[in-house]
């Protein structure tokens, strides 16, 4: 369980997380929603140690953050932000086998040549897999991305936007994953996500910032309802059951 | 190619170029004194090749750009300012001056000293745009040139002629007591930087998937810094400043290998390195019949891939 507690931060005399106090569970989806700025993305790499925090606590497994050497806790925790520079031509396969460093500091074991192949066939990149990454589209790159934190293999995973980039049936392909890899494989799954019916469809628990606080954290019945949604957004709101999901419609 | 068979043709093209600069108009008369004399010189281009090569391409790695090198950055300028206030201070006939070991100490140390500092200045406070970085860089080699530049107008014109001597890189003049003291210097700071190359490979995905992946940046960024800071300071102080070579053969290396990872990366950025500066000696020796110097043929080599990478807008 990662537990966030009273966390503070400020950019230039803006604060832009102010007092977070949430949890986060394994065998869960939590989708971190709301505007830009709104402190989503600080929120998420304050927890990762991306970021300093100027107060406040995070506990991952009941250890504070700063307790954990950055190397064990690449095994428990791991974070892909949204914007993903390369300073090198690398492979698909390459830039995934990236993944198993914190399990073998760079000689891969047979094991973790298992876990990248699995990688691979999961996210359907076998095609690809020898290509370099700068031949390839924007979504390509994304997918390689994740299937390199996939093949990390940590019970943390925390994604920056994931479907950045990504067309209809690769956002889908993901979100499907992410759903499995939290159901089946019993990690706890945190993104921050723009799209507010893929955030309503396949999370579980939904946390709603504005303005650097959390406005509402809670089931995906709590908080995809047309009031919260329309205070957080400032923006009209109509929310509709389709096949027993609560889906929004604000155009 | 593999870059297995490429590494190879380096190492079969340095061993000829290596075999002529020290065979080449040898007798059996005269074969004693002329490889008494060319051996160090020899030894002095491999050391610096590596030097140069490793520093060059590990401050790239941790500073994520292909554009900026040590060099540039004012090293080469500080070290001439080390050996003017040397003179300057001590008189060219004192010990400190004249002894090599001595005067090697105290480059070195201050060298090292003074560019962790400027790196924390550089790469203390967050994420700098690369283009400001480099004018910096040239900004204060500039301020550190011409503040040497005016101690040598101050100086008297006998001891000028010593410090002359080390204001350009000279493979001719090298003492041979440097070269054996820098051996094991350089070879334990190589060794120490290869026993990072995995952990520099990752830093190719910069500082956050880095972080993600277990590697603690700031201490890693600091070592290789300071490593670096150590290797050019005892090339400097071989050979003297040579400043485009750097980034020459860091970015010949990139366009010719096609691997990612820094064990191979290294081993062919120094091979590439000591190529040019043996066939530079060749063409120099051989060809312009010891007209000019090394550093001129590099430097002008250096600075028109220089122009070009900035043209083709390749920095980062």
């Amino acid at each position: 369980m990662i537990k966030v507690e009273n966390i503070n931060k400020q950019y230039a005399g803006k604060l832009v997380a102010s007092n977070i106090n949430v949890a986060f569970e394994k065998g869960k989806v939590t989708s971190i929603i709301g505007p830009n700025g709104a402190g989503k993305s600080t929120l998420l790499s304050i927890m990762s140690r991306l970021l300093d925090k100027d107060s406040g606590s995070v506990y991952v497994d009941g250890t504070e953050l700063e307790k954990w050497a950055t190397k064990t806790l690449a095994k428990r925790l791991a974070v892909l932000k949204q914007t993903n520079n390369l300073n090198m031509r690398f492979t698909v396969k390459e830039l995934i086998s990236f993944g198993r460093f914190p399990h073998s500091q760079g000689k891969l074991t047979d094991t973790d040549r298992q876990v990248i192949q699995h990688a691979i066939e999961y996210l359907d990149l076998q095609v690809i897999q020898d290509k370099y990454l700068d031949n390839l589209s924007g979504g390509q790159k994304q997918l390689a991305f994740i299937a390199m934190v996939m093949a990390q293999d940590t019970d943390y995973v925390l994604l920056d936007e994931p479907l950045n980039n990504l067309d209809i049936k690769h956002s889908l392909q993901i979100m499907k994953n992410i759903r499995r890899l939290a159901h089946d494989m019993n990690k706890a799954v945190v993104i921050v996500i723009h799209d507010i019916n893929f955030a309503s469809c396949y999370s579980d628990n939904i946390i709603a910032m504005k303005n650097g606080e959390v406005a509402i954290a809670g089931s995906v019945q709590e908080v995809i309802r047309a009031p919260v949604l329309e205070s957080i957004y400032d923006t009209p709101f109509k929310v509709v059951t389709l096949d027993n999901q609560n889906v929004c419609v604000y155009y | 190619m593999t870059d297995k068979s490429k590494i190879c043709l380096l190492i079969i093209l340095i061993v000829s170029f290596a075999v002529f600069l020290l065979g080449h108009g040898l007798t059996a008369d005269n074969y004693q004194y002329f490889l008494s004399k060319r051996t160090p010189k020899i030894l002095a281009m491999i050391l610096a090749s590596i030097a140069i090569a490793l520093s060059s391409f590990a401050f790239q790695t941790i500073t994520h750009n292909r554009i900026l090198t040590p060099s540039i950055m004012g090293f080469d300028a500080l070290y001439l300012l080390i050996q003017v206030s040397i003179v300057f201070i001590t008189g060219s006939l004192s010990v400190v001056a004249l002894n090599p070991y001595i005067n090697f100490s105290i480059s070195a140390f201050i060298m090292v000293s003074f560019s962790t500092l400027l790196f924390h200045f550089y790469f203390g406070s967050g994420r700098r745009n690369i283009i400001v970085l480099l004018l910096v860089g040239v900004v204060l080699s500039q301020l550190l040139f011409n503040i040497a530049n005016m101690l040598v107008m101050m100086l008297d014109p006998n001891e000028y002629a010593v410090v002359q001597a080390n204001m350009f890189a000279s493979f001719g003049t090298v003492s041979k007591q440097l070269v054996y003291l820098c051996i094991p210097i350089i070879l334990l700071a190589a060794i120490a930087l290869f026993k990072h190359a995995n952990v520099l490979d990752v830093l190719w995905l910069e500082n956050d998937n880095a972080t993600s992946l277990g590697v603690d940046v700031p201490i890693v960024t600091k070592r290789a810094l300071l490593l670096s800071a150590l290797l050019i300071a005892v090339s400097t102080a071989l050979v003297g400043p040579v400043l485009f070579l750097g980034l020459l053969v860091t970015n010949l290396t990139r366009e010719w290998f096609t691997t990612y990872q820094h064990k191979t990366l290294f081993i062919g950025c120094s091979l590439i390195s000591m190529l040019a500066l043996l066939s530079g000696q060749v063409i120099v020796e051989h060809v312009f019949a010891l007209q000019t110097t090394l550093s001129v043929v590099i430097n002008f080599i250096g600075g028109l891939y220089f122009l070009r990478m900035l043209l083709k807008n390749q920095i980062v």
